[in-house]
């Protein structure tokens, strides 16, 4: 059985604030780009099939499912991973409120979690707790009973008002 | 929570390993993937019971980018998986006795042509009559799961017998008695079982695995593949959770057979989210039968129950899962007189195993829906009912073991009871909005800690001083999120007076790490904990033996660890540990010792036919009132309050205590209101995140955790493990609440809105 060919193309965008330019297959999925062959792993693989929400990027300043992406589609576009929000040296105040909130217990849900409120309080900078657990319904977490994390919300938004995204 | 001491931990700082996590750096097993490594997967059987006729693997290797395809004849060793029972094959020969078995291994370039080659391999079987209930498999005329096997499709019995309760029954003013089911579990970590694994050049397996049992795995993989344990290296980075569903071999043994066949490459294995539904362990299906009995004050006399548990094909620790619900069959009350017997049954259902709560939620539930029938025979207020029968320090559980250590559970149920969720219930009941019904609930629990007697509860802790005057902790017990890598870090930062920055955690590797037992049980922070402070002490003596030669000191107990040195408060003078470091030589900056969790002396003789793990010694308490409301239109229920009140010995870290007991009461309250893990002729039907529904943050309330201080006198610090106790409150508290709110009595969960609904109606007919 003779091998499939597949395509492949320059694939140019901004991956969290830099210019990539990478060989790679239209089809291929976002999340393995990230995760494999850009050395990103901060967005994670829970379900594959966009239940999880620990794939979670920011495309355009959307929160989206690189789980649930093709590499075309991200030609041209504004991409930023957890990597992208923050560094341990210099996190990102949602960061920063997730870990002194207690929100982070195994960790794996995080990632995307943040990058789901990162999206949220870029338009919603004052938020009440219910706002908040809608915001994030779409991101299961399995650890934590989600307390601490609509608590590490409400401190994001209070510590960096308005400069959330 | 303040530390009230200098000696006393602090743990309100920045875990290390939480930051690095939030920021996305930290590297999970899944997160290795070797540059040019080989993948591999499995082929499931897709049928629960058949005979294997044919395997055709041929236009599977005529893929492109396959590398080999390896069927169960192909397996060097045993080809026998288990922890304490061998029976699981890695990859199944002649039968298949699960939809989930394993049948073949692919070995690919890459995760498409693995896909496709998987796609391809066509299995040829003839179908055998399966067994699906475990009453219905113990009949003369069931089919064998392990045909020839002595004792058929019975895999064990247990029985716990104090007293004589048959005949205290026939004595008490009061009977209730009911079966009830609890279901099937999935784990739901949100990292799948994945791991890589490569021979090395001196012809040793390295692995990388998300494991709960990393030294455990080296002698199960080098059982079931014929090889030397010694010459296997497991790595067990921070997992992604486990709740148990990583304790015994998910990718491990595959992995290992894989890595034989790559030449020296990495090989990479990750289980889809589908996959593990398929094949990964679930807690136990269970039906339990009680008859329990109390005096006309409501003062338990009696209880006779029996246990079924559907182990499925294989045994995993079942025996031992079944064992623990025996032992937890009278809760944390005063029976008197006390008999629970358990059938541990074969069936073709997915494969049961370890989950937080292990066999006590089924027996939990059980017995306090049975409490809630006799208080309603008595008038009894169920809180009242459980308060007097309450477990007081001193007094025999079930099992006929005296508690020596302190139990909390009547300090448990008095939190809850103060607290206004349900010293307010009446008034917030009336307060109900139109088409809703409202209900409140309690419950108590108890959970142990550890093995139990049989087996070591064993832990080694490895500390060094590195050259630099910082420090490394070898953490051998797994970190599957619940904070143990950061609670070590304060026990020894607060042992040896150092500030936390200082330190340092090396995960889990067999390689450079002492041995420890799994993390589980409820048993981690106490275990190597303890471990770890002896190696503490011992640094320390040594850090001041060593000082004292260099600051001519002779009278090295006179000297003092403080932050980066040791100290001559008489003389003022003192030596930095960067230079102690610096000064010693490897084999000398590195203590290492151990414990061993304490047993009950003198076990009573009330457990037949135990071989590992009874009874236990040590046992956390709790209690729970839940609120809901019921919607009178469509009969969904709304969880609208839950509190947990938890004694677990000393409250070192509020923080840690309540993130355990939030995460625990948010996957019981999913067991007990939405996770039905449907399933049909051996078949789950729901077999996905879109299908089996877990918790969003959509589904729970602010759950809260209440304080109850103790002190364990063994523990490290004065705590005991709390992982699991606070699992148990959520089922039988909603049950209660659900019984209060429109008088639907259930026997088995999750809740059916129709059974709701149903109820609802009759109430108003």
């Amino acid at each position: 059985m003779s091998g499939k060919i597949v395509p492949t193309f320059t694939l140019a965008f901004t991956l969290n604030g830099g210019p990539v330019r990478v060989e790679t297959s239209p089809g291929r999925r976002v999340l393995d780009l990230l995760r494999e062959d850009l050395g990103l792993t901060a967005a994670k693989e829970g379900c594959g099939s966009g239940e999880c929400g620990a794939c979670a990027i920011l495309v355009d300043g959307a929160a989206k499912l690189s789980c649930l992406m093709l590499a075309v589609q991200l030609e041209g576009r504004e991409v930023v991973t957890a990597e992208g929000l923050g560094t341990a040296e210099n996190p990102h105040p949602i960061q920063a409120a997730f870990v002194e909130n207690g929100a982070v217990q195994c960790g794996y849900c995080t990632p995307g979690m943040t990058i789901a409120t990162a999206e949220f309080l870029a338009h919603t900078p004052d938020p009440d707790r219910g706002q908040v657990r809608e915001a994030i319904s779409g991101n299961l977490c399995r650890c934590t009973g989600y307390v601490k994390i609509v608590d590490a919300v409400l401190a994001a938004a209070k510590a960096a008002p308005g400069e959330s995204s | 929570m303040k530390p009230s001491s200098p000696n006393q931990p602090d743990f309100s700082f920045r875990h290390a390993d939480t930051l690095s996590k939030a920021v996305g750096a930290e590297r999970y097993s899944t997160d290795f993937t070797p540059p040019g490594c080989l993948w591999a997967g499995a082929k499931r059987a897709g049928v629960p019971h058949a005979r294997i006729t044919a395997v055709h693997v041929g236009e599977a290797l005529a893929v492109d980018g396959v590398k080999t395809v390896l069927t169960g004849a192909d397996v060097p060793g045993s080809n026998l998986q288990g922890i304490v029972h061998k029976d699981q094959p890695v990859l199944a020969v002649d039968t298949v006795r699960h939809a989930g078995d394993a049948v073949a291994l692919v070995l690919a370039e890459s995760r498409e042509a693995l896909a496709e080659a998987l796609s391809r391999i066509r299995l040829e079987y003839e179908p055998l009559p399966g067994v699906f209930e475990p009453e219905l498999a113990l009949a003369a005329e069931a089919p064998l799961v392990h045909p020839g096997r002595e004792g058929g499709n019975l895999l064990a019995r247990g029985l716990v017998d104090k007293g004589d309760a048959r005949a205290a029954m026939r004595g008490c003013d009061v009977v209730v008695e009911g079966e009830f089911e609890t279901p099937m579990q999935e784990h739901v970590f949100l990292e799948p079982p994945n791991g890589t694994a490569r021979l090395t050049a001196t012809n040793g397996l390295e692995t990388v695995v998300s494991t709960q049992a990393p030294f455990r795995d080296r002698f199960e993989i080098a059982h079931a593949l014929g090889l030397d344990p010694m010459r296997i290296r497991v790595r067990a980075p921070y997992l992604g959770g486990g709740f148990g569903g990583k304790d015994g071999a998910t990718v491990q043994c595959l992995l290992a057979l894989a890595a034989l066949h790559a030449g020296g490459r990495w090989v990479k294995m990750v289980w889809s989210r589908e996959e593990t539904f398929l094949a990964g362990y679930k807690r136990h299906a269970a039906r339990v039968r009680i008859r329990l009995g109390a005096s006309s004050s409501g003062a338990l006399q009696a209880l006779d129950s029996v246990m079924y548990f559907d182990s499925g094909p294989y045994a995993h620790l079942g025996v031992e899962i079944m064992a623990l619900g025996l032992e937890h069959a009278g809760g944390p009350y005063m029976i008197p007189h006390t008999r629970a017997e358990g059938f541990c049954v074969y069936t073709n259902n997915p494969v049961g195993g370890a989950f937080r709560g292990f066999g006590v939620v089924q027996a939990s539930f059980a017995l306090e829906r049975s409490l809630d029938a006799l208080a309603a025979r008595l008038g009894m207020d169920p809180a009242e009912l459980r308060l007097m029968n309450a477990l007081r320090t001193g007094e025999a559980n079930c099992a006929g073991v005296a508690m020596e250590s302190p139990t909390g559970v009547r300090e448990c149920l008095e939190a809850v009871m103060a607290h206004p969720v349900w010293a307010g219930r009446h008034t917030w009941k009336e307060a109900a909005p139109p088409f809703k019904r409202r209900g409140v609930g309690i419950a108590a629990s108890c959970n142990a800690m550890g093995y139990g007697r049989g087996l070591p509860d064993a832990a080694a802790a490895k500390l060094e001083l590195t050259r630099t005057g910082t420090f490394r902790i070898f953490n051998s017990v797994a970190d599957m999120g619940q904070g143990n890598a950061a609670a070590f870090v304060q026990l020894a930062a607060s042992a040896l007076n150092q500030d936390s920055s200082l330190f340092e955690v090396v995960q889990p590797d067999t390689r450079l790490c002492p041995p420890a037992g799994s993390s589980s049980a409820s048993r981690t922070t106490y275990t190597f904990g303890n471990a770890l402070l002896r190696a503490c002490e011992a640094m320390r003596e040594k850090l001041k033996a060593r000082a004292a030669l260099a600051l001519l000191v002779d009278e090295p107990s006179r000297l003092r660890l403080a932050p980066g040195v040791v100290a001559d408060e008489a003389t003022g003078r003192s030596i930095p540990l960067a230079l102690l470091g610096n000064m010693l030589q490897r084999d000398d900056r590195i203590c290492v010792d151990q414990y061993v969790m304490p047993v009950v002396e003198n076990p009573p003789d009330t457990g037949k036919a135990f071989r590992l793990g009874f009874p236990h010694r040590f046992f956390s308490h709790g209690a729970c009132v839940c609120a809901l409301e019921a919607d009178e239109l469509t009969g969904q229920v709304e969880l609208v309050e839950c509190v947990t009140a938890v004694e677990c010995g000393r409250v070192l870290s509020a923080r840690g205590v309540e993130q355990q007991v939030h995460g625990a009461a948010a996957q019981g309250a999913g067991l007990v209101l939405m996770e039905n893990l449907a399933h049909q002729d051996g078949r789950i039907l729901a077999g996905d995140l879109s299908t089996y529904l877990i918790p969003t943050s959509r589904d729970l309330p602010d759950l809260e955790w209440l304080a109850v201080d103790g002190d364990e006198p063994t523990g490290p610090h004065g705590v005991k493990g709390m992982g699991e106790v606070g699992i148990h409150g959520p089922a039988p508290a909603v049950a209660q609440a659900l019984e209060d709110a429109v008088g639907l009595s259930i026997n088995r969960i999750p809740v059916d809105p129709m059974d709701v609904l149903r109820a609802l109606r009759s109430n108003k007919a």
